[in-house]
């Protein structure tokens, strides 16, 4: 097949997309949306085996069938707590893929370089375009690789780290080498000085050792920001993933990784920017990981934390008519969405009003918690975001809060000196009850007391979220 | 210490300080009750019952007197009981410090500690002692019962064999704990009630208690909280406008129960006698303002009198006392935690901690001092609620004003965003080749198309969208499969394993997001 017909099944391709990503505007259309991701990506592949310049397609197939059979176990043996970690694997596959096809790229560059005219003449495929090129725009092709095998690198290593601190194999904490951030600094600044030496020629070992170096980036990056701001990390690394495919599609002159890459690219931006958002800090001070110190005296909680049993919450939900529930990471922690699906349903049989309210950077991943609740069987028509139920508070008479801290703390409205000031927050405290499920009294990701649990019209609900919601499904009637 | 609990000696009172209840409550706290032969007979409490409580009944005031460490009494004391005190000993009463001045040097000269019930701040903290308001509660259940004594007909409206009945109009003037639990009695009775108070803010209170409120359409409208929940004296144009409209409900209704007290101050009148000329013969208008003149101009204080046209007016001071045994228990429990609060070891020792707030606002006495008046409470009674800034009524101009001038910043950012853009590509495109461009349009066209389709993917949709971004970014199997044809064994080795990669990566990300999207389900 020639040239023309690749491209036109790339146009098709990049439209379906487009498709399969605005689809995602609604839970319907979304069904149908992912389908039309598959058809361009099979579209893509075949009329890429079956273009100019691929050989050894058998291999090709046979690999792609191979890694398809892994992948199609993987997704279907996964559990729904474990996505954030499987995002985050898949992440750094397409990074590592990135480097090896720049890599790649500069290996058919200097071979190409190296042939005589004549020999240039008989090549195809790949090397037939890198031999055409002239000299200004060698440099540029040279430019595409470095950015996207470093941009690839960095990813690659960021998601396994970043993986490592989803799945609990790595300490989620906060972590930094000694010299802290000047490391990363100095090793970005080297990847510079080895890529002007790599744009003057000084050969492919400036390319490997910039890798190097932008590997150390991409696993001390990840390891200095702590677990509560993964959601920002992992959509930041889908966001690399994306920006590093397009990188790869200038070098390769491949439209349509250049339009995927972009996509991805912007979607993941975007993503983070929500989260970033959502937690009213910027992008800069989340990567730089940690929270600073205090602008002032934080404002002393005053009482005392005053526990309740199942048979306390048991009755207030017997009297309630308006429940609201809050889930965070601790949910998904202790696997408990299938007991709050059951409670939900308990209640919902009783006539009662049960609504989800889910804060954007609850849980480790964007949209995590209504990917737990969906798989809970909780409809989400009555999920809801933060903004479309803050104001009902007032008017709730019970609000349960199951294993989340930060996203509830009145601090962010009341103490100006909070670290925490001015971050969005789920107003639960106006609920006429509240009661918060939590393992004990510690703090949350952010360290920062949480006045919440100190409140009249709070109750502490001790103990893990799935043993307590079990103790508790009994007693409602 | 030994809490001792004389005999009321004012004429009428049937109240005790002291129920056998409280006193084994007390005794919890560490303390040793006393109490004179007779003194709760009339609330209902027999001397054996105290005694059966574990307390020592002595014959005499005056035993007692000479006994007990903490005095509780219901009513502030006489003369008399006064020059019983002796120094060190602590009298727990209401004494109306402020009426009672020469009884308070007295006090004071015997250098007796005096706390004043009627003193207990209005502070969350001390609701459990707040007894005025507990007083207030059974005063406020009280009148309508009076009210319903002296009223010849039903309060709910009924439709018999033998007729239709219409329910009483019931109005209610002074929301406070009185008026409201009068409204509360009034309203489970069956009568249709309207209420009315100076303070717009307890409207709410009100409605929850089922009755009506009687909306005042007056500008200068009162913030109760500046004065600790109560109402102040009103301008001459409200209290006219007042009048006006209670001289147009006066000939509706049928019961009439006023509570209006300002502190400090005489009963406001309210109910003149033209108001009450207008009312129906039968009607009742029961004073629980009678103790400080009344609300109503021909309210008689400790009496009842029938005007005549034939309305009854209810002027009895004592309406808690007629309940003795209710009031007893609550006036009771409000003393036994102002002991609490007295006794914070729980071990039978008093101390008198001048700092606390709640026990320097009720202490009027202390140590041979006069502590009254006591210095405002750190602790703000209610909070004073923010003045609401008025949303300002913009008319048609401004809005439109506003509009185009949003518009027009809006314009002035995109062209500006437009510009710079634009003016950066133009830059790039004077240095780099023609085949660059081509596909740098390509990039930027991609980019744009991305922002405008990621911003309307549903907030729940985010982790599918991770998946699927996720699956479609390995579309860089595309360049690995380009390369895998190469003559050089590394390219092939890397792009085979590129390929390898991406294809978990397809099929784990589009099965996984197919997977958790089919878990979405409707209601």
């Amino acid at each position: 097949m020639d040239y023309g017909f690749t491209t036109a099944a790339y146009v098709v391709a990049a439209i379906l997309f487009i498709l399969s990503l605005g689809g995602l505007s609604g839970q319907e259309s979304a069904k149908r949306a992912v389908w039309y991701g598959m058809a361009g990506m099979a579209l893509a592949i075949i009329a890429t085996l079956i273009g100019p310049g691929s050989g050894l397609w058998l291999l090709s197939l046979v690999l792609i069938v191979a890694g398809g059979a892994i992948g199609w176990t993987v997704a279907n043996r996964v559990q729904m707590t474990e996505m954030p970690q499987l995002v985050a694997a898949m992440h750094s596959l397409v990074g590592l893929a990135a480097v090896f096809v720049g890599f790649n790229a500069d290996i058919e560059l200097s071979r190409v370089l190296a042939m005589d005219p004549a020999a240039r003449a008989g090549l195809e495929g790949f090397a037939a375009v890198l031999a055409k090129k002239s000299a200004v725009e060698i440099n540029i092709l040279r430019v595409e690789v470095f950015l996207g095998v470093f941009i690839g690198a960095v990813t690659f290593t960021g998601s396994v780290i970043a993986f490592g601190k989803l799945a609990g194999k790595v300490d989620t904490a906060a972590k930094k080498l000694p010299g802290g951030h000047l490391l990363n600094a100095a090793a970005a600044i080297g990847s510079v000085v080895l890529g002007v030496m790599y744009f003057n020629d000084a050969g492919i070992w400036t390319l490997v050792l910039m890798t190097l170096l932008a590997f150390f980036i991409g696993y001390h990056l990840i390891m200095g920001i702590g677990g509560a701001d993964m959601p920002v990390v992992v959509s930041m690394l889908n966001s690399y993933s994306g920006w590093a495919a397009a990188a790869i599609g200038f070098s390769l002159g491949n439209d349509l990784l250049i339009v995927v890459g972009a996509l991805v690219g912007s979607s993941g931006a975007i993503l983070s920017y929500i989260m970033c958002k959502a937690m009213n800090r910027s992008f800069i001070s989340v990567i730089l990981g940690g929270f600073g110190g205090p602008a002032g005296e934080q404002m002393a909680v005053e009482g005392e934390q005053i526990a309740i049993d199942a048979e306390g919450v048991a009755a207030a939900l017997n009297d309630a008519d308006s429940v609201i529930i809050i889930p965070g990471y601790g949910m998904a922690v202790a696997q408990a969405q299938q007991s709050v699906s059951e409670l939900t349903r308990k209640l919902r049989a009783r006539g009662k009003t049960v609504r989800f309210a889910i804060h954007p950077v609850a849980g480790r991943l964007p949209g995590h918690m209504n990917v737990l609740l969906a798989e809970a069987k909780v409809p989400y028509d009555i999920v809801l975001e933060m903004d479309e139920i803050n104001e009902d508070f007032p008017s709730t008479d019970v609000a349960i809060v199951i294993g989340s801290n930060d996203i509830v703390n009145p601090a962010a409205q009341e103490d100006p000196n909070s670290p925490i000031a001015g971050m969005p927050v789920l107003e639960c405290w106006k609920a006429k009850q509240v009661f918060v499920s939590k393992r004990g009294q510690g703090t949350g990701y952010s360290g920062i007391e949480n006045p919440l649990f100190y409140k009249e019209n709070t109750r502490m609900f001790y103990g893990d979220a799935k043993k307590s919601l079990d103790a508790l499904l009994p007693m409602i009637d | 210490m030994k809490i001792g609990a004389p005999k009321e000696i004012f004429e009428g009172e049937n109240r005790v300080a002291m129920t056998p209840d409280s006193a084994l409550q007390l005794q919890k706290l560490g303390h040793a009750c006393v109490i004179e032969a007779g003194a709760g007979t009339k609330a209902g409490f027999s001397d054996a019952a105290y005694a059966a409580a574990g307390v020592e009944v002595l014959p005499t005031a005056a035993a007692v007197f000479a006994a007990a460490d903490v005095l509780v009494k219901v009513r502030g004391p006489e003369e008399a009981e006064a020059r019983l005190l002796r120094e060190g000993q602590t009298l727990i009463s209401f004494f109306w410090p402020a009426q009672n001045e020469t009884l308070l040097k007295l006090v004071a000269e015997r250098r007796a500690t005096v706390v004043a019930m009627d003193m207990v701040p209005r502070i969350s903290r001390a609701q459990k002692m707040d007894a005025l308001s507990s007083m207030a509660n059974i005063a406020g259940y009280r009148a309508v019962i009076e009210a319903g004594n002296n009223f010849g007909r039903f309060f709910t409206g009924q439709v018999t064999a033998a007729g239709k009945v219409p329910p009483a109009k019931v109005l209610i003037v002074g929301a406070g704990v009185a008026g409201l639990a009068a409204i509360g009695t009034s309203t489970s009775l069956g009568a249709i009630t309207y209420a009315f108070d100076v303070r717009p803010e307890v409207a709410e209170q009100i409605e929850s208690m089922g009755a009506e409120f009687v909306f005042l359409d007056f500008e200068d409208a009162q913030d109760g909280a500046a004065t600790g929940g109560y109402a102040a004296p009103s301008s001459p144009e409200f209290r006219e406008k007042q009048l006006a409209k209670f001289r147009e409900l006066a000939p509706e209704v049928d019961i009439v129960i006023t509570t209006a007290l300002i502190p400090g101050r005489p009963a406001p009148k309210l109910w003149t006698e033209d108001m009450v000329r207008m009312m129906k013969p039968g009607s009742v208008v029961v004073d629980l303002a009678a103790e400080r003149g009344g609300n109503c101009d021909l309210t008689v204080p400790d009496d009842k009198i029938v005007t005549e046209n034939g309305v009854t007016i209810v002027g009895y001071t004592d309406f808690p006392s007629r309940m003795a045994a209710q009031s007893s228990t609550l006036y009771s429990n409000n003393i036994r935690h102002m002991l609490t609060d007295l006794t914070p070891k729980k071990d039978g020792v008093i101390n008198h901690n001048m700092e606390d707030d709640v026990i320097r606002g009720a202490t009027v006495a202390h140590q041979g001092a006069v502590t009254f008046p006591p210095p405002p409470p750190k602790v703000a009674a209610i909070a004073a609620a923010k003045p609401k800034p008025k949303a300002v009524e913009l008319t048609h101009e401004q809005k439109r004003a506003q509009e185009v001038a949003a518009f027009k910043a809006q314009t002035r950012n995109q062209v500006t965003l437009l510009a710079v853009g634009g003016a950066l590509l133009l830059g790039v495109g004077l240095v780099a080749p023609a085949s660059f461009m081509q596909h740098f349009i390509v990039f930027v066209l991609a980019v744009f198309v991305g922002f405008q389709v990621i911003w309307n993917v549903s907030h729940s949709l985010h982790t599918p969208l991770m998946a699927v971004t996720n699956a479609i970014s390995s579309i860089i199997i595309l360049g690995a499969l380009m390369q895998i044809g190469s003559g050089s064994w590394l390219v092939i080795l890397l792009a085979a394993l590129s390929v390898f990669m991406a294809g978990i990566n397809i099929f784990g990300g589009f099965l996984v997001t197919r997977r958790m999207l089919a878990m979405f389900q409707k209601s």
